[in-house]
């Protein structure tokens, strides 16, 4: 098994990665029905057991996790197909759909977690975080759909695929990743499960009985088992260990973290212009305007309506000289149209996915029929990303980006609204990498952007259909949802259960894609999206129109005010996408993650943290007066960003909430940077200065970090240019000292105002910089509140220096 | 370090129309308005009362006072707002987040002077440009507003045309119902002896139907004895009845000779007299000899034409025959069962009755004829008034409904009433039809959509009248019905200008018509209201 992962690894390309996993270092012990062997760090053994054959995961005397102990390891092997009268039955109810011409090849095998009551992960399901068992209902399914108007808190597949779960208890955090892009299975079962509180309290009462355990169970349509077992311990191990096999999130340039208007569709020049102009007027920042399918001449993409948008340059000029950007739409289906370039020349390369007689497969999809090209083909991705060269793309400039949609793939006329499972990508079946398509997609597409920026700028790309290692090539959203409360709610766990498996950068359409929004839950939306990774907006064709300023002024400054809090904490959302981008650590956190050792955390996923000193708790209920947020940490305190109130740690408690409400609290010792000065995009705001918010721990201690780059080039990467600062608090003084000294990045930012939290009142603050100059600094002490503002510090951002507190 | 930004214009030339140049001092920033709040060297109080700082933190680029007061001249206070005198154009104010984002706001650029933002001063290109519309814009609602005037005086005379047409409308109504009323009398008082002369006409043609009737069945039956008394002994025995196979009670298909003897009421053999009980009893079925088959089922005109005689004597209309009963598209849809029925033929008539139904009515007597004529006349007369009357009721009803619309404070847009406007763009032709209907059509083919129907006016409260809505057009795909937004603005023309549809079903049309010209001020006080000096 660990050597099929190294082969499939160094397929993957991975191979200096997989050098670095565990290996088996040698045969411990060993009998006539198996052998011990040790796996290295920590005490950790693996006992093969031949007869019945099982393995077991061993940490000391305890059993981590086995395989195959419920003996439910099943494959097929590949053999000459003989068909049976049924099998040809079926064949003509769902051609293409049953059998591939070397017979059934699915495969199985099943996992014991003894110990461990929660597991989360294998998105994308419209499901809570914590994963449900799955016995008396279907298995959790995983296989790339275009659904229409998805259900909630249904097992069923939706647009994206990561086989990768995580389970957790107090004692450790784990993760098995099922290496299959084939459709996918998994069923989910626990002991403890579907007891009543009651009855586990006896269990516990009684000292009785067995270990709690999950059982979970993997079956893929076809493919060899192929598994990476990561064993932690910490939530953060994990993420790493995930991290080091598929890569960490793509290090988006910092407008894409800012507040996006989509709608299917801005009709035309006009209307984009007209939009743009009304952020303006009500004074709302945004940084992207989307175009959707009808911006194009006939959904041929890489063209432009020529009547609705005959001039884009001038469009995306105007956007330029706003410090604005847009994204247009590029799907993967291509109208079979022999007037249309793209067509003839993917037809003309063989680039078509083909049928399996050998033709081109042909679907329906929004431009009529259409053909899909083989994405998983290196040269048609090449060709697919020297398509994005400015000279090619003909309209486009450096400030339009990329969207891919509908690349599950979507065909209208294929089962389940798909491709048919037997058509070919090369050799391969699609029955066989089906979830791939999508990633592929997306990679073709970001490569392409960066290809046409000489490998300077970072790509922005959305998709909606993804797999394990999507993050590595920028955004997803969760597709069509409704604009209904339960879809705002749902965003959470779908973002979350994401997060956990790499990929951070994740939003719902803010407003929900069908339907029209009350405007009550269009606000609600607009809170919670904006503490979201991927802020959207977005709207179905069909829906009236809800550009924010449309709903009275009221609403219009509530939805101001959210988007503003938003650009406000920009600084804090950049440097949690570093880090993700550097570590793999997720940006919007479950809370067990920070407290895996609160079992009262475990099934939370209506609030969430941000980074560890950020915690959520969105107002999602119509009409809700007042939200219970819970405050974790045991002797922790968590300060009100609003109002800078102080609450202890492990309890709670109640908000009342106004429609303006979006509660948010900061960790006691922890420093946040923003920029105060929101203005009409992020980009405006490069070079404004920064005020720090170091909430001071019951200890009065505090630390930060300040990130800053020139948020859009590869130049953190290869030259090195950026500024990485360590803020800490500390004896009374506040400090920023270089956290990579082989750095370098100038800024004019400068340091505006220092709020510190739980304080007391000094008698004079002193900051001293790297020059030996000492100045004294004035202030601002609320008692009532305990804050100390410092005003004007006036240092850069970029040099070391010193607030001394006396 | 970019903190020390305080800046004071120490000679900012405001270059006026006239040429004149004047010297002002004040913090960047600071409107005309308010410059005596900012003294040089004295402590600045916020403008809220909120707190009091040195001048030398007035725009100091960080926010001190809550209200934003304190730095009108720089981006630190996120309520702020910067003040551009735009010199040669119109003065504004703009947030103070604009400040120094590297994007030309001010046409005199002030608000970037320090983001390395180029910016042109624009402000008497602008200026210029502003006058010309204005001046443009002027002389159209100059002369809309001439027209208008000509608009509400035929208004006022077309209004008082239609009340004068109407009060002459109620007059003859009250003429027209009394004539009605009139015809009805006389319309009864012929009926009455029509239908009874009718009715006297149709019993003795009943009565003399049923004698010939009897006469045909009489000789019918002595032609099937003749037929069955084969051996001609004037007996017709059970051996002679049972070769009619179609008289077989249980229909099984034989005769038995039992079942013939029941049918002879028992006896082995009837002569002619006993004969008359036995017919009785099988003439419905007795097929003739002489005809080797049934005969087929014949509907004919005629048929149908004695069955609904009776009933339907008033009428000089007949039922269509199948054939034109199946054309008949409308009542396809309303009606499957009734249709269903209707199609089946009727059940197999026997040759006797088919016979009895060639007969036709005689015509009336001249005297039965006198009176249904009368009767028709009076029915004809009385049609006619009531006709009259409904389109007098129908005039007076339109006319009504004219008056009754808000056709403005001075009646102005009465003259949009029963016209309609097109617009051609490159795929439909769109027509506003106003205080009814607009609608949608394809140029190249395709049916019209209705975009809505006439609902209100619906502009701002102060200005009711520049926006007409219309809507409850036709439904869309899981979205609201079709509506429009017309947007009135003022121009000599009556004319259709754009339209478009900014949210799905949702459409805008622009209409100029002068029937929404102001009263034109002085073009000074337009180009000079807002002007600060």
């Amino acid at each position: 098994l660990l050597k099929g992962a190294c082969v499939t690894a160094r397929r993957m390309d991975m191979e200096e990665k997989c050098s670095r996993a565990n290996s088996v270092s040698g045969i411990q012990e060993m009998d006539e029905n198996g052998v011990v062997l040790s796996l290295g760090a920590d005490s950790q053994w693996l006992i093969v057991s031949a007869k019945p054959f099982r393995l077991d995961i061993m940490e000391g005397r305890e059993v981590l996790l086995s395989l195959n102990s419920r003996g439910l390891l099943a494959f097929e092997h590949l053999r000459i197909r003989t068909v049976t009268s049924a099998e040809l039955v079926l064949n003509v109810v769902c051609p293409g759909w049953l059998f591939s011409p070397t017979g059934p090849s699915s495969i199985s095998l099943d996992f014991s977690l003894p110990g461990v009551e929660h597991v989360y992960g294998i998105p994308e399901h419209a499901d809570s975080l914590k994963l449900k068992t799955t016995d008396g209902g279907d298995p959790y399914r995983l296989f790339n759909l275009d659904v229409f108007q998805y259900e909630l808190f249904n097992p069923m597949a939706l647009y994206g695929a990561i086989p990768v779960m995580l389970s957790h208890s107090a004692q450790r955090t784990m993760g098995i990743f099922w290496l299959n892009a084939a459709e996918t299975w998994v069923d989910i079962s626990s002991n403890t499960a579907g007891k009543t509180v009651f009855g586990q309290m006896l269990d516990y009462v009684q000292g009785s009985s067995e270990t709690p355990q999950t059982d979970v169970r993997w079956i893929s349509e076809s493919g060899i088992i192929d598994v990476f077992i990561m064993l932690g311990p910490t939530p953060t191990d994990v993420f790493s260990q995930y991290s080091s096999l598929t890569g960490t999130q793509a290090f988006p340039p910092l407008s894409a973290l800012a507040y996006h208007q989509c709608r299917w569709n801005y009709n035309d020049q006009e209307d984009v212009a007209a939009v743009d102009q009304g952020f303006d007027e009500h004074d709302i920042p945004y940084d992207f305007i989307w175009l959707d399918i009808e911006h194009t001449d006939g959904k041929r993409y890489f063209t432009w309506d020529p009547h609705k948008f005959p001039q884009p340059k001038d469009m995306l000029q105007g956007l330029v000289d706003k410090r604005r950007k847009m994204v247009t739409i590029v799907d993967p289906h291509i109208k079979v149209d022999s007037s249309y370039k793209i067509h003839n020349e993917i037809r003309s390369k063989g680039f078509y996915v083909k049928n399996k007689d050998g033709g081109d497969y042909e679907g329906w999809c929004w431009p009529g029929n259409s053909g899909y090209p083989d994405f998983t083909n290196p040269e048609m991705r090449a060709w697919w990303a020297s398509m994005f060269a400015y000279d090619q793309y003909e309209g486009s400039m450096e400030n339009m980006y990329t969207w891919n949609d509908m690349n599950e793939p979507s065909v209208f006329n294929g089962p389940e609204v798909t491709m048919h499972k037997d058509a070919l990508h090369g050799n391969w079946e699609n029955r066989d990498l089906h979830n791939l398509y999508g990633l592929y997609v997306q990679m073709a597409t970001a490569e392409g952007l960066i290809e046409r920026s000489g490998g300077v700028e970072r790509p922005f790309v959305l998709t909606r259909a993804f797999f394990a290692g999507s993050q590595r090539y920028g955004a997803v959203w969760t597709g069509d949802n409704t604009a209904e409360w339960e879809h705002l709610k749902i965003s959470i766990p779908m973002c979350l259960s994401l997060g956990l498996v790499g990929v951070s950068f994740c939003g719902a359409d803010v407003g929900g894609f069908f339907k029209s929004p009350s405007t009550e839950l269009l606000v609600r939306w607009y809170q919670t999206g904006a503490y979201q990774p991927f802020f959207r907006a977005h709207a179905h064709l069909d829906t009236p129109r809800r550009e924010p300023w449309l709903f009275g002024p009221e609403n219009t400054a509530l939805i101001r005010e959210a988007v503003r809090q938003r650009y406000a904490l920009l600084p804090y959302w950049y440097q949690l996408f570093y880090h993700a981008h550097h570590s793999g650590q997720p940006v919007m956190r479950p809370l067990w993650v920070e407290y895996p050792q609160d079992t009262a955390t475990f099934s939370m996923d209506d609030q969430f943290l941000l980074g560890e000193d950020l915690l959520v708790h969105p107002v999602t209920e119509e009409g809700g007066r007042g939200v219970t947020a819970y405050l974790p940490g045991k002797g922790e305190v968590w300060f009100d960003v609003h109002t800078f109130q102080k609450h202890n740690g492990a309890q709670n408690l109640y908000i009342p909430v106004t429609i303006s409400s979006i509660p948010v609290f900061q960790r006691g010792g922890s420093i946040i940077p923003r920029k105060a000065r929101v203005r009409r995009s992020s980009s405006c705001m490069e070079h404004d200065p920064y005020t720090l918010f170091v909430a001071l721990s019951p200890k009065r201690f505090a630390q930060g970090e300040l990130y800053i780059d020139d948020g859009h080039t590869f130049n953190f990467d290869k030259q090195k240019q950026f500024i990485h600062r360590r803020l800490s608090f500390a004896n009374k003084a506040l400090s920023s000292r270089n956290l990579a000294p082989g750095s370098q990045f100038i800024t004019p930012s400068w340091i505006e105002k220092i709020v510190i939290l739980g304080a007391s009142k000094p008698s004079k603050a002193t900051l001293k910089t790297p020059d030996g100059k000492e100045n004294l600094l004035e202030f601002e002490f609320d008692a009532s509140m305990s804050v100390l503002t410092l005003r004007k510090p006036g240092v850069n951002a970029g040099v070391d220096w010193t607030v001394v507190l006396q | 370090m970019s903190c020390a930004l305080l800046l004071l214009l120490t000679s900012l030339a405001l270059v006026m129309g006239t040429g004149t140049a004047v010297e002002i001092q004040r913090p960047r920033g600071v409107p005309q308005s308010k410059r005596q709040f900012y003294e040089e060297n004295k402590p600045f109080t916020c403008l809220d009362g909120s707190s009091t700082i040195p001048f030398d933190q007035v725009n100091d680029d960080y926010c001190d006072c809550r209200d934003g007061s304190d730095e009108p001249g720089t981006a630190a206070c996120p309520n702020g707002s910067f003040h551009c005198t735009n010199a040669g154009f119109r003065p504004a104010f703009i947030p103070s987040s604009r400040i120094n984002d590297g994007i030309c706001d001010c046409c005199d650029t002030t608000d970037e002077y320090n983001s390395g933002a180029t910016c042109q001063n624009t402000c008497r290109e602008m200026g210029r440009k502003e006058r010309e519309s204005l001046q443009i814009m002027a002389e159209i609602t100059k002369e809309g507003f001439l027209l208008k005037q000509q608009l509400i005086h035929e208004a006022k005379r077309g209004q008082e045309d239609k009340q004068g047409k109407l009060t002459e409308l109620q007059g003859s109504k009250k003429g027209l119902e009394g004539k009605m009323e009139a015809l009805r009398t006389v319309k009864k008082t012929a009926e009455d002896p029509e239908k009874e002369a009718k009715e006297r006409h149709l019993k003795s043609w009943e009565e003399q139907k049923e004698l010939i009737r009897m006469e045909k069945d009489k000789t019918r039956m002595a032609e099937a004895f003749l037929e069955l008394d084969d051996d001609a002994d004037g007996y017709v025995s059970v051996a002679e009845l049972q070769s009619h196979l179609e008289l077989d009670p249980d229909s099984d298909g034989s005769l038995t000779e039992t079942e013939t003897q029941g049918l002879l009421g028992g006896a082995g053999k009837v002569d002619t007299s006993t004969f008359e009980t036995v017919w009785s009893g099988i003439k419905d079925k007795y097929l003739s000899e002489g005809l080797s088959d049934p005969p087929a089922p014949v509907e004919t005109p005629k048929e149908e034409e004695s069955r609904d005689f009776v009933s339907d004597h008033d009428s000089d209309h007949y039922p269509e025959d199948y054939a034109g009963e199946e054309e008949d598209v409308e009542d396809d849809e309303e009606d499957d069962d009734h249709e269903e029925e209707e199609k089946v033929p009727p059940t197999v008539q026997t040759p006797e009755k088919r016979e009895d139904d060639e007969l036709s009515m005689p015509p009336y007597d001249t005297e039965t004829q006198i009176l249904i004529d009368a009767a028709q006349k009076a029915r004809d007369d009385f049609d006619e008034a009531e006709r009259a009357l409904r389109e007098v009721d129908g005039q007076m009803k339109n006319l009504e409904k004219e008056i009754g619309f808000d056709f403005g404070p001075s009646a102005e847009f009465a003259y949009l009433y029963s016209q309609c406007y097109e617009l051609s763009t490159s795929e439909y032709i769109y027509r506003l039809c106003p205080f009814n209907r607009v609608s949608q059509k394809p140029k190249f083919g395709g049916s019209e959509t209705n975009l809505g129907l006439w609902g209100q006016w619906a502009g701002p409260e102060e200005n009711l009248y520049s926006v007409m809505k219309y809507d409850h057009g036709q439904g869309c795909w899981q979205g609201p019905n079709r509506s429009t937004t017309v947007k009135l603005t003022c121009g000599k023309e009556t004319v259709v200008t754009s339209t478009s549809e900014p949210s799905r079903c949702e459409y805008l049309m622009e209409f100029t018509t002068p029937a929404v010209c102001q009263e034109p001020a002085s073009l000074d006080e337009v180009l000079h209201g807002h002007t600060e000096l």
